[in-house]
């Protein structure tokens, strides 16, 4: 079993289809090693006798010849993919006790590839964070340490997504990405995140954060089990009126044709002031590899980057605030009883949303209310057409585009950050791609002098994923980055 | 932009979230900067910029108009804090 | 228009508006697929779309776009192929999402137009500003507990278009005339069923009063009125209150209002003091709605006749007085009835047989037309029986009644009881010999100049005939008989 959590999702597959390994022994060591990265808090609900059940039901489809394509391998999922009669929290107290009777659409395509649920993964209340703080269950851990040996931010905010395959306490995972939520904590974990561009994976049972922006991706541990589980993952679902109707592509050519031929641009706009030298430096090697793989660079301008945070913000809060008016006390959740039905909503709502939660809430009802709609809401909405005007352009010349992911490295859990616009600089590389619709793909590149890791982002024109593979795995190549954090289960260490 | 507490208590109330008075202090403070900082999308000019809601370029979808759903009432109770035969219990609301 | 109401300080004029809510006739709900009919246990036809469960979607049904369509064309309003579904904002007890979606700025139907006829004959047309397509709240009830209210989701999310007129009212019959009249072309498309007891069709009464030539004074809403009565009833109560108000000095409030059933008054709604601020944005699960022409184009091919229409083509072709081809169109199934009644034979003595008789008959027993005993072909023979002259007016009566007690054929009880009316000349001869060899006196007098006596003798010769002998016939024999 020594070898079982160094195995990619597509290695495993391999074994298990020659029988050299089961599913249950694959689930087992799994299990096992959740329970021994239990301190890292990743998982907010474990479902392990499920994923036993689950793991028989794999090995037996196998043995029968009718194995999904994710047949046996353990997933875990993040608490915003509401799961059939498991807990569903979004890691918010107010939704405490929901057990759905439902299950997504992206979950539900995994389990019928096969897919075995270990559990619910932590993330940011209601996905709002960059740093997996504002969970109602505590920050999920980085595996990796920095020099100093503080507790490192997993990121946000599917922190618990990105910490649990990094730590081997997952194989793979599913997150959601609103503004950076699957790269940036991708990033900072050393592991491959993938945004699919908007309308890819149905949202049908996802709890909302902001729905023009919010989209289902993987977490893996190279790019060539990001195209496996994004294959399954996405598809139209006549269930959900944004999603596309496209049909999805084999992705296995696009894994190994490399970048001999491509255009790449390196937007100017993204060589920021406040930006770690070491991620210039890891931008700077990106561009050299690819160069070296065939590949042209080319410099373009994006020029209303600079105001994609600002239009997030507005843009955000404000589909946010509408979204979460549903979580009232009545239907489900926590309630705080009190005299009047409006006080009732309000304490509830009070108690049961977070800090971060009730700011952004705050944020988009005044932006959408009287007097303020034009100046905030629209405003936003214009700048947002500039900004995706910026990519058709850059697109209409390029096959893809080249960023880091993140400003920083993985950042110290000790000493929480209170300025809010501080955190929200964290996303300022990866907000454009959501304003747009891209796909955008995080693979980890390098390590900083720290020695944590570090992603460089690949961005292209909507519905190309095979050129984010394309582009991600030459990087990849290259890069022969190694996941060794020091706080992974067992072998992995 | 400044948001001064009794602007903070009226959008609190809009989205019924109780403040206290000490809460809606800082977060007069709170709101005013971040509001600053979005303040930075004014030096963008957006004349005759038509407004994106969203980036699906598809046509919304039509559903057929069949029963297709309903009668789970079980389901749909189940997670209720407060429910009554098959109703769902809120404090009583004076109209 | 001269319906100024007095007050103490002088004239004022009513200024009126409404916003119908009709419930669009469809399967299932406006973006769920439960079931979007009336009754059930609480909760029943509930998705979990329709509870607002986390994570839930919207997908548009498109029977409601149609009905929408439909609806649009039937009120010659402006379609429009690009619409956009926003939220609405605010928390109640009965709204799971915590917003409705609803069309704000761009709705799907947008400027149209009724015509409505009152009393006096007079037409007028009320505009139409728009119509929108919104979901259906759920239903609070409160008394059941003493300080808990019940919420049941059946209704929410049933589809409504809300039909938005232009305040262009001005006195409780106009608005009446507007709710019947809308109400009718609503019935007559099939996209709402019209039943304002069950609240399928309910308005929001705007109403406000200013001296004449002044602008717009301050209105108010009251809402949610679910019969023509208690519409007429809200603007009467509302008018004197505000003239009122005003008169003693004081100021109309903007506020909604509610009206109470039981004393006919309105008073304001507690709980809505607050100002509301709806924060309406477009929905980002849905994208916007967008059709071509020919989609219109293929409605506008089936679209039904509707009351002014045919209306214009009974007083035209029919000859009917505007009152009766009022009446007759008011309804669908009145018309059709009509129609079919009347196919082929006297449309003008079909209609007053209708009007008066079976309405009459019909109101007396409590029935609606669609459980009318005598069906259009029994009344049409009916009328078939007066037209050729089997039998008159008075006996057609007598057979009617019997056809509306018993279901059967006009001809039959005809038959059965002897009613044939005598157009036999020989028959009628003698039976005016007879009459008048049994009253030679007065057959003396008449001829000695008192001619009033003629009536006598009619009667008496219809009363030998048992009311069978045709009139017309003996009035014409019995004058040259009587001569001499
Ligand atoms: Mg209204
Ligand atoms: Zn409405």
């Amino acid at each position: 079993m020594s070898d079982l959590l160094k195995m990619t999702a597509a290695q495993a597959l391999s074994s298990l289809s020659k029988k050299q390994i089961s599913s249950v022994e694959l689930t087992t060591a799994y299990i096992e090693a959740m329970e021994a990265t239990h301190e890292l808090n990743n998982y907010v609900t474990s479902t392990t006798e499920l994923a036993k059940q689950m793991a028989l039901d794999a090995d037996k489809a196998r043995a029968d010849g009718n194995a999904g394509r994710l047949a046996g391998l353990p997933i875990g999922v993040k608490d915003l993919f509401c799961t059939k009669n498991v807990m569903t929290t979004a890691c918010s107290s107010i939704l405490n006790g929901f057990v759905p009777t439902y299950e997504s659409t992206v979950t539900s395509r995994l389990w019928e590839s096969g897919g075995v649920m270990l559990g619910k993964l932590n993330c940011d209340e209601f996905a709002m964070g960059s740093s997996n703080e504002t969970s109602v269950f505590g920050p999920a851990i980085n595996p990796w340490s920095a020099r100093d040996g503080e507790a490192l931010s997993a990121g946000g905010s599917s922190g618990g997504s990105a910490s649990a395959v990094a730590a081997g306490a997952a194989l793979m995972s599913v997150g959601t990405d609103t503004g950076g939520s699957i790269r940036q904590p991708a990033a900072f974990c050393g592991v491959v995140g993938l945004k699919p561009t908007y309308g890819r994976c149905s949202r049908w049972g996802v709890v909302a954060f902001a729905s023009s922006l919010d989209q289902a991706g993987p977490f893996t541990r190279d790019v060539e089990d990001s195209a496996l589980i994004f294959s399954v993952m996405a598809g139209h679902d006549a269930k959900d009126s944004t999603s596309a109707s496209m049909s999805v592509p084999d992705f296995s050519e696009a894994i190994n044709s490399g970048v001999e031929g491509m255009r790449i641009g390196i937007p100017g706009e993204y060589q920021m002031d406040e930006m770690d030298n070491e991620i210039s430096d890891l931008w700077r090697q990106g561009r050299k590899w690819l160069e070296q793989a065939g590949a042209t660079m080319v410099d373009i301008s994006l020029p209303h980057t600079k105001y994609a945070l600002a239009c997030y913000y507005i843009i955000a809060p404000a589909e946010a605030s509408s979204n979460l008016a549903r979580y009232d006390g009545v239907r489900y959740g926590n309630r705080i009883e009190a005299e009047t039905l409006d006080l009732m909503y309000e304490a509830t709502r009070a108690s049961g949303f977070g800090e971060e939660v009730q700011r952004r809430i705050l944020i988009g009802t005044y932006a959408l209310s009287a007097g303020y709609y034009d100046a905030y809401y629209l405003k936003a909405q214009q700048v947002r057409r500039l900004i995706k005007q910026d990519f058709d352009t850059a697109f209409s010349d390029v096959d893809a585009i080249l960023t880091p992911t993140t400003p920083s490295a993985a950042f110290s859990l000790g000493k929480p950050v209170t300025d809010p616009i501080t955190m929200y600089l964290n996303d300022v590389f990866t907000v454009p791609a959501n304003l747009a619709g891209l796909p955008g793909i995080s693979v980890p590149a390098g390590l900083s002098k720290q020695g944590l890791p570090l992603g460089l982002q690949v961005l292209a024109a909507p519905f190309r994923e095979d050129r984010l593979f394309s582009v991600a795995r030459t990087i990849e190549l290259q890069a022969q980055f190694s996941l060794a954090p020091a706080r992974a289960a067992g072998e992995l260490q | 932009m400044t948001v001064d507490k009794n602007a903070v208590k009226k959008i609190a109330r809009l989205a019924r979230i109780q403040v206290s008075d000490e809460k809606a202090e800082l977060l007069s403070a709170d709101l005013g900067n971040i509001l600053n900082w979005i303040e930075q999308l004014e030096e963008v000019d957006t004349t005759g910029v038509e407004p994106l809601a969203s980036v699906n370029e598809h046509a919304l979808p039509w559903r057929e108009d069949i029963v297709t759903d309903g009668n789970i009432t079980e389901q749909v109770l189940k997670n209720s804090p407060e429910v009554a035969g098959d109703f769902f219990v809120v404090p009583k609301v004076v109209e | 228009m001269s319906a100024f109401v007095q007050g103490r300080t002088g004239d004022w004029e009513i200024v009126i508006g409404m916003e119908v809510h009709a419930q669009v006739v469809s399967n299932s709900k406006l973006f769920s697929g439960s079931s979007a009919v009336f009754g059930a246990s609480p909760n029943y036809h509930v998705s979990l779309v329709d509870a607002a469960m986390p994570g839930m979607l919207p997908v548009i049904n498109t029977e409601c776009i149609r009905q929408a369509v439909i609806t649009g064309l039937g009120l010659n309003a402006q379609i429009n192929k690009y619409s956009v579904f926003d939220r609405k904002n605010y928390f109640y007890a009965d709204l799971p999402q915590g917003y409705q979606i609803s069309q704000f700025k761009h709705p799907i139907v947008g400027e149209g137009e009724v015509q409505i006829e009152l009393a006096d004959a007079s037409t007028h047309i009320i505009g139409i500003e728009r119509l929108h397509l919104e979901q259906d709240a759920g239903k609070s009830l409160h008394d059941q507990h003493p300080s808990k209210s019940y919420i049941d989701l059946n209704r929410s999310g049933v589809a409504l278009m809300e039909i938005v007129s232009k305040p262009e009212m001005h006195s409780a019959e106009q608005a009446a005339a507007y709710i019947k009249k809308l109400r009718s072309i609503l019935r007559y498309l099939g996209t709402c069923d019209g039943n304002m007891e069950e609240g399928s069709l309910r308005a929001d009464v705007n109403v406000s009063v200013r001296k004449p030539g002044e602008p717009l004074g301050t209105r108010t809403e009251t809402k949610n009125l679910n019969s023509v009565r208690f519409i007429m009833q809200t603007i009467d109560y509302e008018v004197q209150r505000q003239i009122e108000l005003i008169e003693d000095g004081g100021v109309v409030v903007q506020e909604t209002r509610l009206f109470d059933t039981t004393t006919g008054m309105t008073r304001t709604m507690r709980g809505k003091e607050d100002a509301h601020d709806y924060r309406y944005f477009p929905d980002p699960d849905l994208l916007p709605l967008k059709f071509d022409d020919a989609f219109i184009a293929d409605l506008k091919k089936d679209m039904p006749e509707l009351p002014d229409q045919i209306k214009s083509r009974m007083v035209q072709e029919y000859g009917l007085s505007s009152y009766d081809a009022n009446v007759l169109t008011e309804e669908k199934e009145t018309a059709a009835f009509y129609e079919l009644a009347s196919d082929g034979r006297d449309r003008k003595l079909t209609a007053n047989w209708m009007s008066v008789e079976l309405f009459g008959a019909l109101n007396k027993a409590g029935l609606e037309l669609s459980s009318s005993p005598v069906s259009p072909m029994q009344l049409g023979d009916l009328v078939d029986l007066i037209s050729d002259g089997s039998i008159s007016g008075k006996i057609a009566k007598e057979v009617f009644a019997d056809m509306f007690e018993t279901g059967k054929n006009a001809k039959q009880i005809v038959e059965e009881k002897g009613l044939k009316q005598v157009s036999d000349e020989g028959s009628i001869i003698t039976m005016i010999d007879d009459v008048m060899a049994s009253n030679q006196d007065k057959v003396d007098e008449y001829r000695s100049g008192k001619e009033k006596l003629f009536g006598f003798f009619v009667g008496q010769v219809m009363k030998a005939s048992q009311g069978q002998a045709n009139p017309g016939m003996v009035n014409q024999i019995l004058k040259e008989k009587l001569k001499g």
